[in-house]
């Protein structure tokens, strides 16, 4: 499935693309974009696994940019 | 500015505050415990945040965060006894760090303004009263109201009245487009005039609004060579630049002994170190560019076709509906005895029963109706035209075979176009050009395609060779191909590519052209609105049918990537020649400050050129 998240208050791109990086590198995620102009996070991953992808999203952006705020 | 940003402009007033009086009070002493106590208030009003998220990452393993970069800078600074750098660093890091949040804030408004086509809310009526509705909630069929000044919320057909609209959000044209009654009405057009009744066609979801807000959200997610490049440079810039650093701090001092020196120069390295003015300009130009693009009524669907368009060498067109306007009109009128008017007459009315595209033209032509009363044994024969009987005459309409079949002498006519003989009794009146109208920008279009580097032009048609030579040598395209299944379009197509070097355009109108669109490097399908499969099958998006739109992304395109070049030389120059200098020992904290925030700062303003 494909999911669209919010994601605000990002300092950077860089940040953006650790971010990126690091969805990427998580089981079940086909690919993921993070778009620091857009505000967006687009991931692509396995439905089984959607619930615990998702939780883990959050403590990546979180471990890169305390700041930012997900809105899913 | 928002919340955020407000907090920390007046951090940074109160520390530029604080700053100034620990420059005057420090004036007095000479101890270096008072002079660090003094500095330090200055220090942490600023740094407190930035310390503490390094001292987070730190706890995390990630040494090379810019926070922590910035904090070991600093603090190095202070070792070193230089303590307005040491706050100065931090200081206009922070104003960096707020013009660039306020800077990218302002473009994502200005590029999301462009777009601003959404409806509001839509007049739906209901039991003879009009209520206010989320144009959301609308179904096919329901019947809204759209007064003058209103936005267009949804797709439909107007069943009521007549206006003109202002298309200028969807197609950059301010020219006003006039409607009527049993017209198609697309959303996102602001009604000018008239009071309009609509019948809804299509779902908020899939209408013209939804799609383009949909492709224009996604584009930013299309990323281009340039954008993943800065990206992988990004990840092993600060490392690398890091390690040097290192190196210029350890080297030096182990074979001069002068440890400070060499430690001073290699924190100025680590104030360069973030890559960020790269990795936030590069993106933010091609936003830009297709924000641009945008207001034109050109949508691009992502930044990487923007690279691509920019180094355009051949464009390969389809003709009827591209070059053409692919409606047929009678061009030339040739009586031998009669008027042109009564000629026209004469064939309106043997056509009149017939609904073939030739017949509606001369139909339309004609735009009266027709004396039909004497009018008997109309007989249409597939392939060669119309034969019927007008008060007890003969009468035919259509081509040279016609003639012949009937004993009616007539010469061939060498016409562009199709030609229509007409006969009365036995006597042969003289012939009617059909033809499909150049479209009046084609020419120019072409012209300014070539003026923008476009070095080969090319037409794909399933038309005759004779209409093709035509129309390539009014418009000066340097080579064609007709008689085309629509098959035969993709092998062309496949073989100019194979012998590009660079980027190869198709441009069609999307209608039977979906799977060459998809093939060429760069699809652009034109009079986008209101076909989704256009919308669905092509790179770039026309919404209106103006071929002229086409120089227009290109020059949009190479404006794009020339600024995309600069930032990339401007940002990477600037930080390698303040390392340089600072081995050399002629740069300070201060140029290195610069070398950083002033970087980025400069190089968002130049992406936002590419807006304009």
């Amino acid at each position: 499935m494909k999911k669209i998240i919010k994601i605000e208050n990002l300092c950077c791109p860089n940040c953006a693309a650790k971010i990126e990086n690091n969805i990427n590198k998580l089981d079940g995620v086909e690919s993921c974009v993070v778009s620091f102009l857009a505000q967006k996070i687009v991931v692509e991953m396995q439905d089984s696994k959607a619930d615990d992808i998702c939780g883990k999203i959050t403590r990546i952006a979180k471990d890169v940019e305390p700041d930012a705020e997900l809105t899913f | 500015m928002n919340r955020k940003q407000k907090k920390s402009l007046k951090t940074i007033i109160a520390t530029a505050v604080i700053l100034a009086a620990a420059i005057l009070v420090s004036g007095f002493t000479q101890s270096r415990l008072i002079k660090i106590i003094i500095f330090a208030v200055p220090y942490l009003t600023i740094g407190n945040k930035v310390l503490k998220k390094s001292f987070a990452m730190l706890r995390k393993g990630q040494m090379l965060d810019e926070n922590f970069l910035m904090s070991i800078a600093s603090i190095g600074a202070f070792i070193l006894g230089e303590y307005v750098e040491a706050v100065a660093v931090l200081l206009f890091y922070s104003v960096g760090e707020l013009f660039e949040s306020v800077a990218v804030g302002k473009s994502r408004k200005s590029i999301s303004d462009l777009m601003d086509i959404c409806p509001e809310y839509a007049n739906i009526e209901k039991d003879g009263t009009l209520q206010k509705t989320d144009p959301m909630l609308l179904e096919i069929d329901d019947i809204i109201v759209v007064k003058p000044g209103e936005r267009v919320p949804i797709d439909g057909v107007v069943i009521d009245g007549s206006s003109t609209l202002d298309t200028s959000a969807l197609t950059g044209e301010s020219a006003p487009r006039k409607i009527a009654a049993e017209e198609e009405i697309f959303s996102g057009c602001i009604n000018i005039s008239g009071v309009l009744r609509v019948r809804v066609r299509k779902t908020y979801n899939n209408s013209t609004v939804a799609k383009i807000l949909e492709l224009v959200e996604n584009s930013a997610l299309a990323k281009s060579r340039s954008e993943s490049f800065i990206t992988k440079f990004a990840r092993v810039y600060t490392p690398i630049v890091v390690a040097c650093a290192a190196v210029v701090a350890l080297i030096p001092s182990l074979i001069t002994g002068d440890a400070a020196t060499w430690i001073g120069r290699a924190l100025i390295f680590l104030v360069v170190s973030c890559p960020c003015a790269l990795v936030i300009s590069v993106p933010l130009s091609f936003f830009a560019g297709i924000g641009a693009a945008s207001k034109a009524g050109i949508l691009v669907k992502g930044s990487s076709y923007i690279e691509r368009l920019a180094k355009t060498e051949t464009v390969i067109f389809d003709k009827t509906g591209t070059l053409t306007q692919g409606n047929f009109e009678v061009t030339e009128i040739h009586p031998e005895h009669m008027s042109d008017s009564d000629l026209l007459e004469l064939a309106a009315t043997a056509e009149y029963y017939s609904d073939h595209p030739i017949a509606a033209s001369v139909k339309k032509a004609y735009g009266k109706q027709p004396d039909t009363s004497s009018l008997t044994d109309v007989n249409e024969i597939p392939g060669n035209g119309i034969s019927a009987m007008l008060g007890g005459e003969l009468l035919l309409a259509g081509n040279i075979k016609l003639m012949e079949k009937r004993g009616i002498k007539c010469e061939p006519r060498n016409a562009d176009g199709t030609v229509i003989h007409i006969a009365r009794g036995i006597k042969y009146e003289g012939y009617i050009v059909i033809s499909d109208k150049i479209k009046p920008d084609s020419q120019q279009a072409i012209a300014e395609l070539k003026r923008c580097g476009a070095a080969n032009t090319v037409m794909l048609t399933g038309d005759r060779y004779e209409v093709a030579k035509q129309v390539c040598g009014v418009l000066c395209i340097d080579e064609f191909h007709s008689e085309l299944f629509p098959g035969d379009k993709v092998k062309y197509l496949e073989e100019y590519i194979s012998k590009a070097k660079n980027t190869v355009v198709f441009v069609g109108d999307g209608i039977n052209d979906a799977p060459v669109l998809a093939r060429a490097d760069i699809g652009i399908a034109m009079g986008a609105i209101g076909s989704d499969s256009a919308i669905e099958a092509a790179d770039i998006v026309l919404m209106d049918d103006k071929i002229s739109k086409i120089p227009t992304a290109i020059r949009i395109a190479a404006k794009t990537m020339g600024i995309v070049k600069q930032n990339i030389v401007f940002a990477i120059g600037i930080k390698v020649l303040v390392m340089m200098l600072s081995i050399a020992g002629f740069a300070n904290m201060w140029l290195a400050v610069f070398a950083d925030v002033g970087v980025s700062v400069i190089a968002i303003l130049n992406a936002m050129r590419a807006m304009r």
